[in-house]
């Protein structure tokens, strides 16, 4: 028989990219997101979240591998009720960078 | 202003979004919603005996009406109850609205007796999910799980609503309106131009039809197209009954279990045109075996779903029934004999072979049988497992929403409560419902709310006393080691139906079983119709789970 053995997850070596997620703001949005990318087997490098100026949204800001079933989660984030607009920025978007010093 | 309770809002909220039938369980944190729906004058609840029926019930109801359909569980146990059928909703897109009652808010996070996070344990399954805070909120959160779960591609909504939100009194001015479907995105007349010349100047072009042609309500389209431009059309499990499976451009269902020839033509394809359908490994196998010569152009309403399996030439984006129509006036009527006539002959040498088709005691004799004795306008439901597929291959299919069955999950037990909830939906139309012995087991408790309901639901058993598909795939793929597979006692299920009440007969003692089916499908009201079937004879042809389509086994 032939059988199905699932490709390993290769993420390592594939350029990084940071992405800005624009949600509503309330309990519950966090664990959508997180529970997409886990359940399609995608890591998450970094994740950042803050209530926005008028507290009804929040902006989410994701480092994440660029490997090729990026596009596919970008779709599938779009699908999320709670995601209201998803923008790619290239690894030198400053948010993660001026953070690193509290990681070292 | 008007004075009501959380709870009394839902039920007023369902009542004008247009609901009629609640399948469910009451438990402790429900029960304000249900002494509110008791006094309903419009909602006919019915009373499950497994949520996990109750959600297949609604599911059921959904299927045949092509409109949200509710489910009510308690919290805890009723709630974790419903998760298989709110993950078969989600993987076959059927608009379902689940409502489940949580332990107080004050006392979330605490342990307490029955709580389970349903709402974290359902993110993965639903299409999204509610925890509501307040009453004030049921006013949002109510009409936009209708919206949700019928706009774009449909899908299960859950609603989690803790029993102090339920006592919860508010005052309201008026109701909101009630939900309707988000607007469709908008043609893409660029993408359909391309289409239509692809399709125009293709030499062997195949039509595959999945299930979102179903609920789009555009089967009539799809006939239209494939006979104006002479395409030859497959359809999935999930599409089955939108082209008549008699029609001449029928080339029957892809994938697994498809007829040979069905897989031998789409290996020669010089293009696709998938319809509502996603490419899924049942029926492409091994993706990239899966028409090696044809360009692809896929026409989804999910944009995820473009792209996803199989880079395509051209991706639509669109409500299939709108971009149908608006891709019919720029194709060619083209009469492909050539093709055609290619498709016939590879029909004529590879044709599903159904032994025994005479013998209304066999397998593929029974479903023609049962088929011989009604019209287009009864319902099939199946369970899961080589019943499905052998009904799947030989059933003559001919309208859409005649055929309802669990695809992606593939879940056993969804037969019999789907069946209730198709009756349910359309109290005028026979249902029956095809299962085996392995799957009628898994909620055979249903038994008990079919004779409470006295509708005219037929369970058709075909019994090999086995987990037929487990049964086969040990004696194909694990070198005949048969394990925990065949069952050592066999159940009495001419008494079982007798104990609910159910009226039952057995083809297997009649001296003339065609008369005997005849006769208990045409009588009103539940009936069990048992038939034993060999245990040796397996669904063919198969695919081996993993391998290209072409390379199939036995048929």
């Amino acid at each position: 028989m032939i059988e199905q053995v699932a490709e390993p997850l290769q993420q390592t070596g594939f350029s990084k990219v940071v992405l800005e997620l624009h949600v509503n703001n309330h309990p519950g949005v966090m664990s959508h997101i997180c529970n997409l990318f886990a359940r399609r087997a995608f890591n998450v490098e970094g994740i950042l979240c803050m209530p926005m100026a008028d507290q009804s949204r929040s902006r989410i800001w994701l480092l994440v591998f660029e490997d090729q079933r990026l596009e596919q989660m970008v779709l599938q984030l779009e699908k999320l009720v709670d995601v209201l607009a998803v923008r790619r920025h290239g690894a030198e978007h400053e948010v993660f960078e001026r953070l690193e010093r509290f990681f070292h | 202003m008007m004075q009501m309770t959380g709870a009394e809002l839902i039920v007023r909220l369902l009542e004008r979004q247009g609901v009629r039938t609640i399948a469910g369980i009451p438990g402790g944190a429900i029960l304000p919603l249900y002494d509110a729906l008791s006094s309903s004058e419009c909602i006919h609840h019915v009373l499950a005996r497994h949520e996990q029926g109750a959600g297949f019930m609604a599911q059921g109801m959904a299927r045949v009406s092509g409109r949200p359909e509710v489910c009510f569980a308690s919290s805890g146990p009723g709630a974790t109850n419903l998760v298989t059928a709110i993950a078969d909703a989600a993987l076959d897109s059927i608009p379902l609205v689940a409502i489940t009652g949580q332990v107080p808010l004050s006392m979330i996070g605490t342990d307490a007796f029955q709580e389970v996070d349903i709402y974290g344990v359902t993110v993965p399954i639903t299409k999204h999910n509610f925890l509501v805070r307040s009453a004030e909120e049921l006013l949002e959160v109510i009409p936009a799980a209708f919206r949700i779960a019928m706009s774009g591609r449909p899908g299960p909504v859950l609603v989690d609503v803790p029993k102090d939100v339920q006592n919860q009194k508010i005052s309201i001015a008026d109701f909101p309106p009630p939900a309707v479907a988000d607007p469709l995105p908008a043609l893409d007349l660029d993408a359909i131009e391309t289409a239509a010349r692809m399709i125009n100047e293709a030499e062997q072009p195949v039509l595959y039809l999945g299930g979102g042609v179903i609920h789009s309500g555009a089967a009539q389209a799809a006939v239209t197209l494939a006979e104006q431009a002479g395409l030859p059309t497959t359809m999935t499990l999930m599409a089955l009954g939108a082209m008549p499976m008699d029609h001449p451009l029928s080339i029957g269902m892809l994938g697994m279990h498809a007829a040979r020839y069905t897989n031998y033509v789409l290996e020669e394809a010089d293009l696709l045109i998938c319809v509502g359908a996603r490419f899924d490994d049942r029926a492409i196998g091994k993706a990239a075996q899966f028409c090696p010569n044809a360009k692809i152009i896929h026409i989804d309403l999910d944009p995820s779903e473009l792209n996803k399996i199989k880079t395509v030439h051209v991706a639509i984006n669109g409500d299939v029934s709108a971009v149908l129509e608006a891709l019919l006036p720029r194709v060619k009527v083209m009469l492909r004999k050539r093709w055609l006539s290619h498709v016939q002959s590879q029909k004529t040498r590879f044709p599903l072979q159904m032994e025994g088709s005479e013998d209304p005691r066999s397998h593929y004799g029974l479903v023609h049988a049962v088929a011989a004795a009604l019209d287009d306008d009864a319902i099939i439901t199946t369970d899961v497992g080589q019943h499905q597929m052998w009904v799947a291959q030989a059933y003559p299919f001919r309208r859409a929403r005649q055929w309802l069955t669990s695809g992606g999950l593939g879940t056993m037990g969804f037969g019999m409560p789907a069946a209730i909830g198709a009756a349910l939906a359309a109290p005028e139309r026979t249902v029956v419902c095809f299962s085996g012995d392995g799957s009628l087991m898994m909620n055979i408790q249903e038994f008990a709310t079919l004779a409470e309901e006295g509708l005219n639901v037929k369970i058709v058993l075909m019994n090999n006393n086995s987990l037929g598909l487990v049964y086969q795939q040990q004696n194909l793929f694990y070198g005949k080691r048969v394990f925990a597979s065949k069952y050592r006692g066999s159940p009495d299920f001419m008494k079982i139906a007798e104990g609910f009440g159910i009226a039952a007969v057995d083809l297997d003692a009649a001296e003339n079983p065609r008369a005997m089916l005849a006769q208990a499908l045409a009588t009103p009201g539940p009936c069990l119709i048992h038939a034993s079937i060999d245990r040796a004879h397996f669904v063919y042809p198969m695919v081996p789970p993993g391998a290209a389509n072409t390379e199939m086994i036995g048929g």
